[in-house]
């Protein structure tokens, strides 16, 4: 499993390499794949690397996870946006603290970035296993205290 | 020209975001200003790519992306704890 | 065929930059720092993610349409990051929220 962590983070560094470069030269292709196998090597040297840079484990979840995601973004970016369009501006902007129940750090982290890159809350603190999030309006801080993300997120980490 | 509308939009945003980063009454706010007009700028790049016809232009695009977000993270990190140099780990008591 | 999806990446980018002008205006509009936050996030997401779609269509299947993508990727997993970054860099700074009773109060005169 560990080798098979190092050969996809290679492939992936590899795949990045080859979309910036856009060079399919045989020599250039394989000095490519050398500095990618390079890099690797000396990252596990230096031990920078772990599982949570390159969280393999998550591939099936997030596929399903993320156009829910998507969907969602898109469903409160237009309810911000007729927010900032109305001309009384009709806010209630809140801070409300919100349990996580992922229990590693990488689910943790995916619920607070889906928090934030949600329009309309923010989250702004991590204190133990809350977080201090800011809410536009009441009825946004509601949807995310009704706790459905948190309940997807966590069921796309209990999968792997 | 089909992509006259989006420019003259980015334009007009990036114009608004400015004023904001010049009238902004903390230095947060002028901060966020900077990283919007940073995407903002980001995106103008991109569709620049296909205006001029010369796709080094999205390079540069990823390159002002990641160099929009350091330097958010900096300053935010130079505000928060006065210095840069700070280790900024997350469970030590912080300076004000 | 070429002229539909020009029209359609036309159409999603035009929409994706009436989306950045909203959440410029805002911005501009908004009281206080974090409902500004909320206003930014509007451009990092909807506007952006729409312009890039349109790059992509105009694009086709190139090299060109791989770097968008990573553009694409780069705004969704950073643009977070760093809005949280600077929302938690004001809250330790002790900026204080703009309070709703403000706004309940003024538009209880009305």
């Amino acid at each position: 499993m560990h080798r098979f962590h190092s050969i996809s983070v290679v492939a992936s560094l590899f795949v990045f390499w080859l979309v910036l470069s856009g060079y399919f030269t045989p020599f250039l292709m394989s000095a490519g794949l050398a500095s990618s196998v390079l890099v690797v090597w000396f990252a596990h040297r230096m031990s920078v690397i772990d599982r949570e840079g390159h969280p393999l484990e998550l591939r099936g979840g997030v596929l399903s996870y993320w156009p829910w995601l998507i969907v969602e973004i898109v469903k409160s970016a237009w309810t911000v946006s007729k927010i900032i369009m109305h001309p009384r501006l009709p806010i209630s902007p809140t801070m409300l603290r919100v349990k996580m129940t992922q229990t590693s750090s990488v689910g943790q982290v995916m619920y607070a970035n889906s928090i934030t890159l949600t329009p309309g809350t923010i989250s702004v603190a991590i204190e133990g296993d809350e977080i201090l999030v800011h809410a536009l309006t009441q009825a946004g801080a509601d949807d995310l205290a009704g706790g459905e993300m948190d309940r997807r997120v966590s069921t796309c980490e209990v999968r792997a | 020209m089909m992509y006259a509308v989006v420019v003259g939009a980015l334009l007009v945003s990036l114009c608004l975001l400015l004023v904001r980063a010049l009238l902004g009454p903390t230095v947060f706010d002028r901060a966020l200003a900077g990283n919007a007009i940073g995407t903002v700028a980001m995106l103008l790049l991109a569709i620049f790519q296909f205006v001029s016809g010369r796709p080094e232009f999205v390079d540069l695009a990823l390159v002002y992306g990641l160099l929009n977000i350091v330097g958010t993270i900096a300053v935010q990190k130079f505000f928060r704890y006065g210095d840069l140099g700070e280790p900024g780990v997350a469970d030590e008591e912080h300076r004000l | 065929m070429s002229a539909a999806i020009d029209i359609l990446s036309m159409i999603l980018m035009s929409v994706g930059g009436v989306f950045c002008v909203i959440g410029a205006i805002g911005v501009l509009r908004m009281p206080g720092f974090y409902t500004r936050m909320h206003a930014a996030s509007v451009i990092d997401t909807l506007g952006a993610s729409l312009i890039i779609v349109g790059l992509l269509l105009q694009s086709g299947f190139t090299l060109a349409s791989g770097k968008l993508l990573i553009l694409w990727l780069l705004i969704f997993f950073c643009s977070p990051t760093a809005s949280h970054s600077l929302a938690n860099a004001a809250h330790r700074r002790g900026v204080i929220p703009w309070q709703s009773d403000q706004g309940a109060k003024s538009s209880s005169k009305n």
